[in-house]
């Protein structure tokens, strides 16, 4: 397979402008101007954008457990058609995936159904009780790529302390969701003038960046690997940018929303705004921007949350935290981060400041190294052949009919955006075309 | 909608002349005026009740008893009027019931308006008899309800509008009536 | 109707002050309220009041229509209050009293009110312990909505009330120094009563212990203050809340006996005050908690008049509802 005329960026490989690709089997097998065809299938890329396939750290699948509101099916179908092609599932799923068992229940399903490449995170305690860490050995052996027990944020220190001296010994990564829920309590929006305006409860900022300084001494201390899941909050960047400096093994991701919408949203009680951590207010969407532009943050990840009618569609303060995302991170991050100035095609919106060589850092390049998938997140010769080729000048609206997750909690439904996913390969085969 | 002035009915010299004789009659038809009392329907019905009631005043030296009905909360047809009909109070400070009661308004047209004061009135007491003053009778009933004291009849359309504009609440003395369109 | 409606304008005064129309199919917050929208409300609740001086304490205006009180927390006197003012008006009144735990175990809110919307009923009065839950329902059914309270956010009947007897008894709003004490925090009534006085362009107050004043608002306009001799001291009136320890689990609040001696309103505070201050209180009162005996059945106090009024409030926000030009649903 030939992908021919493409504009091409590659991070990895500082390489960008028009190129071929050509795939021999599952491998990347050349990247030069010119290729000459000999029996190969031709995929025309002109006026493209081409890129190494995107890579979303934080995904819940649902499944084993809930395959009423999705499955691995579902949500792969939903990651390539939005330019995804890894994933990493997060254990919170009904059967907790801390033991061998689960493990492999989850590996069978992944090899039967799964449309793009999934990356398991295995929970650091059992049942994600924060007491009990986990097998971390055996984890390793069976393939978990990671340890995280994301929404049941570690609460004991010595327990945290732990579990970062073991994934050292074992050289796993930690995924950390920063809730001090002594401080978040039963909040449910940002605290502040609009949770106050709402009568709802409020969730201070510092419940999240306590537990980031908290999590960054600790790894410090062990001297482990940490990633920080969604930063939220301007004082976590600020955290993480200085730990950084100071030589700490911290990465860090961010979620499109917490980019592109800010706590006013909620101010209709429409519980699609309604997330963990909350959306906060403009300055933090500011500083989110800026971790991103000047590489503090290192990743962009979905958090794709998917939930049924009857979870979501309820009263706010019942309601269930988090939105779908994976069919919307790519166009949220174009829309509301891509610098104008460096146009492709003539594409770039007005007053953006990121770009599109760093997106593709932010979005494939940065997780796959922080995830140690040498193979992923580039086009060098010998690479798995995961490409995701974009239309920027293509606009379209993400209608709720389109949407191919089983769930439907977005609160982007009927937003228009410029720059739609025309393909995807994965694995040297076509998977997605538009 | 755009109302065409088409003729003028009544100036003010006529309105006078109108509340002058309908005084006059009301006085005729009830001979001992001490269970008398005139109620105006807001909003013209009030002032053309208030001058009525000062009339009879000058004729028999004496106060009349005179209220001030809102029928608002008595309509038919509130879900379906073009305009929200703007609430205002009713004032009746006196009891009613054994009283001769005179309803006053500007125009007698479908008789809805009448229907909903005599309803509201008997929600007040038991009043001796309720007697009906129009300054304009235009026509078009559509119930069972008739004047017993008329200022002017007045031949309509349908397409017809009777403006009736007082001092009190126009700063002008006049009768017209208008063409839609 | 547009030239008689111009010179009804011109010389009517009642008529120059309401020349705006109601649209709205629900009343769900002073916040979503004009200034124009609220005094429509009140004036409108002046003639009501009247009604309820007629011998007979009935108008057939909402005949034929059915209301459902929604009620998911205990509230006999705001339910008692809307039933009473929807009966003044000939609705057929349904009260529904339900537990809230037992909406994760059945029908959802929104099943409820579709259920109703069903059943052919006119207007939802809901009462819920979640905040933004009458919002939620008139997003999900095209029938009226009145909040009749909203967890911490509002409680837009109980506002209007407040604000109707302080007019009825200063004339107007503007200028009026109003000081809400009490337990501001957790309070639907608080955040009503700034709404609705801020627009009609009163000095708020709010004044409570430091735990239960919410961040952030002083951003709606108001003065904060933690010292309860300071609150009363230029005030026109103040609105004293109820302090509900019941429903406490935070541990914010002061002991009983603690928050009568730093903050309950007592003669002897009220002589540092204007001397025909007005004291308001939605009730139920703590008697020798927010305010001493004494100053609850007091001359200053008006707290039985409130109640009456919120009769006519309620009938004036039934009758507007019901009367609604019809807008975009």
């Amino acid at each position: 397979m030939i992908i021919k005329n493409g504009y091409i960026i590659d991070p990895s490989n500082k390489r960008e402008g028009v190129f071929d690709i050509l795939i021999k089997g599952a491998k990347i097998k050349e990247v030069s101007k010119n290729i000459k065809a000999k029996d190969e299938e031709i995929i025309d890329a002109k006026k493209k954008i081409v890129i190494p396939g995107l890579i979303d750290m934080h995904v819940h699948l649902r499944e084993p457990g809930r395959e009423d509101i999705e499955t691995v099916k579902s949500a792969t179908g939903a990651a390539i058609s939005g330019g995804i092609t890894s994933i990493c599932s997060m254990p919170n799923t009904r059967l907790s995936i801390d033991n061998s068992e689960n493990l492999e229940l989850l590996k069978g399903i992944i090899k039967k159904d799964a449309k793009a490449f999934v990356s398991i995170v295995g929970a650091i305690t059992k049942g994600r009780k924060g007491k009990e860490i986990v097998d971390m050995k055996m984890m390793k052996e069976k393939g978990a790529i990671a340890l995280s027990d994301d929404g049941d944020s570690i609460q004991d220190e010595s327990v945290m302390l732990d579990a970062l001296k073991k994934a050292k010994e074992n050289n796993l990564l930690l995924i950390s969701h920063c809730e001090d829920k002594t401080i978040s309590k039963s909040g449910v929006v940002n605290e502040g003038i609009i949770a106050t305006k709402l009568g709802l409860r409020g969730i201070p900022k510092k419940a999240e960046y306590e537990f980031v300084e908290r999590d960054i001494e600790l790894a410090k201390k062990a001297k482990a690997k940490l990633h920080i899941a969604h930063v939220s909050c301007k004082e976590s960047v600020d955290m993480i940018r200085k730990a950084k400096r100071d030589g700490v093994r911290v990465s860090a991701e961010t979620a499109p929303h917490y980019f592109s919408l800010q706590d006013e949203c909620c101010v209709t009680y429409d519980t699609r705004t309604k997330m963990s951590p909350p959306l906060r207010s403009a300055e933090d969407v500011e500083a989110i921007k800026k971790g991103l532009i000047d590489g503090t943050i290192d990743a962009i990840a979905s958090d794709h949350a998917p939930h049924g009618k009857h979870e979501k569609e309820i009263e706010f303060d019942l309601a269930a935290f988090g939105i779908i995302g994976l069919e919307t991170s790519l166009a949220l991050a174009i829309m509301n981060l891509v610098d104008p100035h460096t146009k492709i095609f003539g594409v770039g919106v007005e007053g953006k400041r990121l770009s599109w060589m760093r997106l593709v850092e932010l979005m494939s390049a940065n997780p796959a190294k922080i995830l140690g998938l040498n193979h992923k997140g580039n086009l060098s010769p010998g690479s798995d052949a995961d490409i995701t080729i974009i239309d920027p000048e293509k606009k379209w609206v993400y209608t709720k009919d389109s949407i191919r997750s089983k769930s439907k909690n977005s609160p982007f439904i009927n937003w228009q955006f410029k720059g739609k996913v025309a393909g995807v390969v994965v694995g040297g085969k076509i998977v997605f075309s538009r | 909608m755009v109302f065409k002035e088409k003729a003028r009915i009544l100036d003010r010299e006529g309105i006078k002349r109108a509340v002058t004789r309908i005084s006059h009659e009301i006085l005729e038809r009830n001979k001992d005026p001490e269970d008398l009392v005139i109620i105006g329907i807001r909003n013209r019905g009030e002032h053309l009740g208030h001058r009525v009631a000062d009339f009879i005043e000058k004729i028999i030296g004496k106060k009349v008893p005179f209220g001030i009905l809102d029928i608002t909360l008595y309509r038919d047809d509130l879900t379906e009027v073009a305009e929200q009909p703007i609430l205002k109070e009713t004032r009746i400070d006196f009891d009613i019931t054994g009283k001769k009661i005179v309803l006053v308004d500007d125009v007698l047209f479908t008789g809805r308006t009448i229907r909903c004061a005599m309803d509201q009135l008997i929600d007040f007491g038991r009043p001796a008899a309720i007697q009906l003053a129009v300054l304009v009778d235009r026509g078009h009933r559509e119930l069972p309800i008739r004047a017993d004291y008329v200022g002017k009849n007045v031949p309509t359309s349908l397409n017809e509008v009777i403006e009736v504009k007082l001092e009190e609440y126009d700063g002008v003395d006049e009768v017209v009536i208008c063409e839609k369109g | 109707m547009a030239l008689t409606k111009s010179l009804y304008a011109k010389k009517d005064k009642m008529t120059t002050k309401n020349t705006v129309t109601w649209t709205k199919k629900d009343l769900l917050g002073l916040e979503y309220l004009t200034k124009e929208e609220i005094e429509l409300i009140l004036d409108s609740a002046r003639s009501f009041k009247e009604v309820l001086a007629r011998p007979l304490r009935k108008v057939p205006t909402l005949r034929g229509k059915t209301i459902v009180n929604l009620f998911y927390e205990p509230s006999t006197r705001t339910r008692t209050s809307f039933e009473l003012a929807a009966k003044r008006l000939s609705a057929d009144v349904i009260n529904m009293v339900k537990e809230s735990s037992s909406i994760q175990k059945g029908e959802t809110l929104i099943d409820t009110a579709r259920n109703l919307e069903a059943l052919k009923i006119d207007i939802i009065v809901v009462r819920h312990n979640c905040s933004g839950a009458a919002m939620m329902l008139s997003r999900s059914v095209n029938i009226s909505v009145v909040n009749a309270g909203d967890g911490w956010h509002e409680h837009p009947t109980q506002g209007l009330l407040d604000i109707f007897t302080l007019r009825e008894k200063l004339k107007s709003i503007k200028g009026l120094n109003v000081s809400i004490i009490g337990d501001i925090a957790h309070s639907r009534v608080a955040r009503s009563n700034i709404w609705g006085l801020t627009k009609l362009g009163a000095n708020v107050t709010v004044c409570a212990p430091e735990k239960l004043i919410p961040a952030g608002i002083e951003k709606l306009g108001v003065k904060v203050t933690n010292d309860v001799d300071e609150a009363i001291k230029k005030a026109d009136a103040i609105n004293v809340l109820r302090m509900q320890f019941e429903r406490d689990k935070t541990g914010a609040f002061p002991s009983r006996i603690e928050y009568f001696k730093a903050f309950g309103i007592t003669e002897e505070r009220l002589k540092n005050a204007k001397k025909d201050i007005i004291v308001m209180h939605p009730g139920p009162i703590n008697r020798g908690v927010e305010m001493s005996a004494e100053v609850a059945d007091g001359a200053n106090s008006v707290i039985l008049e409130q109640v009456t009024n919120g009769i006519a409030i309620r009938m004036a926000v039934l009758y507007l509802v019901s009367t609604a030009k019809k807008q975009r649903r």
